[in-house]
């Protein structure tokens, strides 16, 4: 295919640029975090919008609330297979996960798993990640700059994934990397080659193969691994499968967690108002966590492929036809959110977002991350004064991972 | 105005007032009944306004529909009698409705 000379959406005017030049997935605009006023303006002016040609080529993007919801529930005519990224799936290595898949098979291998983030489950792991978390928090340098993300957000949700995998704990940076490896292609910086991605990945199968294998025998674990290789709907499944697995279950209980507990640290230090809030009433907590939810947004979108021609909101879309749900942008809709730019702790519903999802593919995790968050601010509520960021924030230059890998930042102590 | 009761998994009752055309789910927010999180807003997309159906009303409240089957299918906690409360309409028929709350929404 000829190389198309592509306008930068870097260097443009959102406000002005021709609707059709619009391209919001461009990388550099999420990593200077300039994505906003494209989104605001494709909301206002073409919710439902066709960017001819991209790096990832042709796509829809959907930007608001309401039109995000009814694409959600109609997975009759807008399907989650083959994958759902932007990204097209690497033709010789295709990873089968029940986040793309449709019914019936999705709801079979789900089951299988969604017991071990069930609530009845969690409760019983509440005094595990509390634990955890004050370990952590205990360890923390007073007074010193360090980077937020690698010490607490990393260092915690990997933590909670070796737990939930029962994984050798001393081995659980593994998951960190793993995780970075699935979701990072090489133009990221995280592998040098596709041919080093699909390397490692192997690596971690070959790894999670040997826990399986160990666990094969066991009727009693309760862990994630032991949960698969009990359940009816999984226990045959290829090894490309149980990678594919695998790789949603790490990045599912990483990522997004990772980028909640980072993001929440930022909005708060943008708005000390809200901050003083939280100081004054900790009782806000739960709502708080639901308001950092939406307000990070750390999946940015989700994909759907259209499986016939189909009139969406009076657009004319083709049988496979690509079309981006871009949560990010869903989840400042003014139409369906109130003061949707401001991030404001005792919001009122504030769990009515988008950041989890709705209808069949709802996070499967969302009480597991709703439970650290709250856990973790709690504890750090107990001790700290103010985490305050004394550096420049660097963003993950991805649309879809949308989160930070340096926060500089400083504690003061109560 | 039917009255329609809900029970926590603590035991405690609520026996509130609804309006015709309300559902279950809008009733329990509208007045403050806990343990409904109603993530959707009503659209039978998220489950968190999972209830349980006291068995003698089963026949009025009706049976849920395909959409609303499959979004129950997920609750590994899902009962013989859960219903998605925001899938219940209030008519004077569901006068005295009896709902219990799960301990924890999905």
């Amino acid at each position: 295919m000829a190389e198309v000379e592509l306008p930068q959406m870097i260097d443009l005017d959102p406000a002005t640029v021709p609707l059709a030049d619009i391209d919001v997935s461009q990388r550099e605009l999420w990593k200077q975090n300039k994505k906003w006023d494209f989104f605001t303006r494709l909301r206002d002016e073409a919710p439902i919008h066709y960017c001819k040609n991209s790096e990832f080529g042709s796509y829809w993007s959907v930007t608001r609330y309401a039109d995000i919801m009814e694409m959600e529930q109609n997975w009759k005519v807008f399907s989650s297979e083959p994958t759902i990224v932007i990204v097209d799936p690497e033709e010789d290595f295709e990873l089968p996960m029940f986040i793309a898949m449709d019914p019936p098979n999705h709801g079979e291998q789900r089951k299988a798993v969604q017991g071990v983030v069930a609530p009845m489950n969690l409760k019983e792991l509440e005094g595990t990640i509390r634990q955890r978390v004050q370990n952590i928090l205990d360890s923390l340098p007073l007074g010193e700059t360090f980077n937020w993300v690698d010490l607490v957000s990393i260092e915690l949700t990997t933590q909670m994934l070796a737990t939930l995998f029962d994984f050798p704990f001393e081995d659980r940076h593994l998951l960190t990397r793993w995780s970075d490896v699935a979701t990072g292609g090489p133009e990221t910086g995280i592998v040098e080659s596709e041919e080093q991605r699909q390397q490692e990945l192997y690596e971690c199968l070959a790894y999670f193969t040997r826990l399986w294998e160990e666990r094969e025998g066991n009727t009693s674990g309760t862990d994630l691994i032991s949960m698969l290789v009990r359940g009816e709907a999984t226990k045959d499944m290829s090894p490309q499968e149980f990678l594919g697995n695998l790789v949603l279950l790490i990045v599912g209980g990483n990522d997004t967690t990772r980028n909640s507990i980072s993001g929440g640290v930022l909005a708060l230090n943008e708005n000390p108002g809200e901050y003083a809030k939280l100081r004054n009433n900790p009782s806000v907590i739960p709502n708080m966590v639901s308001e950092i939810i939406r307000w990070v947004t750390p999946l940015a979108h989700m994909r759907r492929t259209a499986l016939c021609d189909t009139e969406f909101q009076g657009q004319q879309i083709k049988q496979g036809d690509k079309l981006i749900m871009w949560y990010v942008s869903g989840n400042r809709d003014e139409r369906a959110i109130e003061r949707p730019n401001e991030f404001i702790i005792d919001r009122k519903r504030a769990r009515q977002h988008l950041s989890f999802g709705f209808g069949l593919h709802r996070c499967m995790g969302n009480r597991l991350a709703e439970m650290q968050l709250r856990i973790l601010w709690e504890e750090i509520q107990q001790r700290f004064h103010m985490i305050e960021i004394v550096g420049d924030v660097v963003r993950v230059p991805s649309n879809f991972v949308h989160g930070f890998t340096d926060m500089p930042v400083k504690l003061h102590g109560i | 105005m039917p009255r329609i009761i809900y029970i926590e998994h603590s035991g405690t009752q609520h026996e509130i007032e609804a309006d015709v055309g309300s559902t279950v789910m809008h009733t329990a927010l509208d007045n403050l009944v806990p343990g409904i999180d109603a993530d959707c807003g009503g659209e039978c997309s998220c489950a968190t306004c999972h209830v349980m159906v006291k068995e003698e009303w089963l026949a009025k409240t009706g049976s849920p529909s395909e959409t609303e089957e499959s979004m129950l299918d997920l609750n590994p906690e899902r009962q013989s009698n859960s219903r998605l409360s925001c899938q219940i309409e209030v008519t004077d028929e569901l006068d005295g409705l009896v709902v219990q709350l799960p301990e924890f929404q999905f």
